[in-house]
């Protein structure tokens, strides 16, 4: 679980994130939705610690964030698997390098167990036998699932993805989708995923938080979502037309 | 962004550059591909220029020399000491900057705007020491041979010169090699060389690290790196020989 508490973040004085506080439940896929520039990437940046926020603290498993020493932090690195919007795939390492690059800096196993541990979650991935492949060589999605399969090859407690659909076609994103919730459920890790793309929060949004300005503006699950009266939210989710209606027919 | 702020900035990247490696395998691994990719791959363009610079050398200084009281093994003796003083050491370095360096900071920039190095900060590496130190030492290390190699092919070109021009004899070549030669200089070349290894890995690495935006970016910062790491050589060369040199 991932308790964001006061979270308060500005740049050269412009505020990005005003008193954000949230839980993200271990075991389901929270997803953190809102316009370009409504603070989702900055959210999602401070709780990877790669941002520093102003005010306010984020405790994983009730272990504050603002407490921890150095020490604790690097630990809490190694609890981290992300999966980037573009991949961030290492151009220069072969799929099988860049699935074992976390084991091979952070454990000490042997090759042979390394090599097991990678054809596990590549197998996860559904991408069997492409070990010996560069990131060049794979289309976006394959690309998206070799990043995947990265971010949980150390067995991660928290999984971050941001926009993983971004990029792909509906039916690729769907597999994609599908593969993050399951694996959260198979794995119980804490989930949360960055993303515009209303077929995700639709389909796996156990916990949707909608950001507006730098401000939580709602938070619930893909069911609350349909129903909200809250024109906030109403104005993103159902933009176009056709939205409109079904929104209309399932209410 | 002025000067000062840039200057401190690289030190920073340095203390962070500077440290023990996560994992030493990890980091042999990665200094082994430095070595190639920054060091062996630049021998044959360093043996190709250093071969007809020689050359050049030797016919210019030979056409220059009219004065028959002058002797001839003088075309030897200055062949020698410019390749091994200033041609190979700065020139080259100059020249690896422009080749190495846009490299450096191309791919390092590269891996900065597709997140590659934000993927390894999150998995808790410490990026500028596993980007910027394997390169660091396989051009410190790497480069003095780099430069005997060029010092060698460079004399060896201008003797090859000289007997196809029949510009200068073998005999005398040769005894111009030999005559005065003061073994520090060759020392002060290669402390020179490591200086300029040092320059050209870090701050086309500080240029690439640091790059905000996205390919024109990146292309401006490689353009950037080399003109700045060629300053920087160039500066640095005066104050080195100055040091080393000087009375």
């Amino acid at each position: 679980m991932i308790a964001v508490k006061n979270l308060c973040k500005s740049f050269n004085g412009t505020p990005v994130l005003k008193d954000i506080s949230t839980i993200f439940e271990t075991g389901k896929t929270n997803l953190i939705i809102g316009q370009s520039g409504s603070g989702k990437t900055v959210l999602l940046k401070c709780m990877l610690g790669l941002f520093t926020p102003d005010s306010g603290d984020i405790c994983y498993d009730n272990r504050s964030y603002n407490e921890m020493v150095l020490k604790e932090k690097r630990h809490l690195r190694k609890e981290i698997g992300m999966l980037f919007q573009g991949g961030a795939l290492f151009d220069s390492l072969s799929v099988e390098n860049n699935i074992m690059f976390p084991l091979n800096m952070f454990t000490k196993k042997s090759f042979s167990d390394k090599l097991e541990r990678v054809n596990t979650v590549l197998k996860r991935v559904n991408l069997e036998n492409t070990n010996r492949k560069f990131p060049a060589e794979l289309s976006g999605g394959m690309q998206k699932r070799v990043a995947l399969a990265r971010a949980i090859v150390m067995n991660p407690k928290y999984l971050f993805c941001d926009e993983p659909n971004s990029g792909l076609d509906p039916k690729t994103a769907i597999v994609i989708d599908n593969l993050i919730h399951e694996i959260t459920q198979e794995f119980n890790i804490t989930t949360v995923i960055n993303s515009h793309d209303m077929n995700s929060v639709m389909e796996i949004g156990e916990k949707i938080v909608f950001l507006k300005d730098g401000v939580k503006a709602w938070e619930g699950d893909n069911k609350e979502i349909l129903k909200t009266d809250n024109e906030v939210v109403t104005d993103f989710v159902y933009s176009s037309e056709l939205l409109k209606k079904v929104r209309k027919a399932y209410l | 962004m002025n000067y000062i702020e840039h200057l401190g900035k690289y030190f920073s990247m340095l203390k962070q550059v500077l440290r023990k490696p996560d994992k030493w395998s990890v980091f042999k691994d990665s200094l082994f591909r430095e070595i190639q990719d920054m060091g062996i791959s630049s021998i044959g363009i360093v043996a190709f220029i250093s071969f007809f610079v020689g050359g050049v050398v030797v016919i210019q200084t030979a056409l220059n020399l009219e004065n028959p009281l002058i002797p001839k093994y003088l075309i030897g003796f200055a062949s020698r000491e410019s390749l091994i003083l200033e041609f190979s050491p700065t020139l080259l370095s100059i020249i690896l900057a422009g080749k190495v360096g846009s490299f450096i900071s191309s791919s390092i920039g590269t891996m900065r705007v597709t997140e590659q190095i934000d993927a390894l900060e999150v998995m808790g590496v410490n990026s500028l020491n596993y980007l910027v130190l394997p390169k660091i030492i396989a051009a410190v290390f790497f480069y003095p041979f780099l430069i005997i190699i060029s010092i060698f092919l460079g004399i060896f070109g201008g003797w090859i010169a000289g007997n196809i021009t029949d510009l200068v004899l073998s005999s005398d070549y040769i005894n111009g090699l030999r005559y005065d030669f003061d073994p520090f200089h060759v020392t002060y070349s290669l402390i020179k060389t490591s200086v300029f290894a040092f320059v050209i890995a870090t701050i086309p690495s500080y240029h690439g690290y640091y790059v905000k935006g996205g390919a024109v970016e990146v292309g401006r910062s490689s353009t950037k790196a080399v003109v700045w790491t060629s300053i920087v050589i160039i500066v640095l060369n005066y104050f080195l020989t100055q040091m080393l040199l000087g009375k």
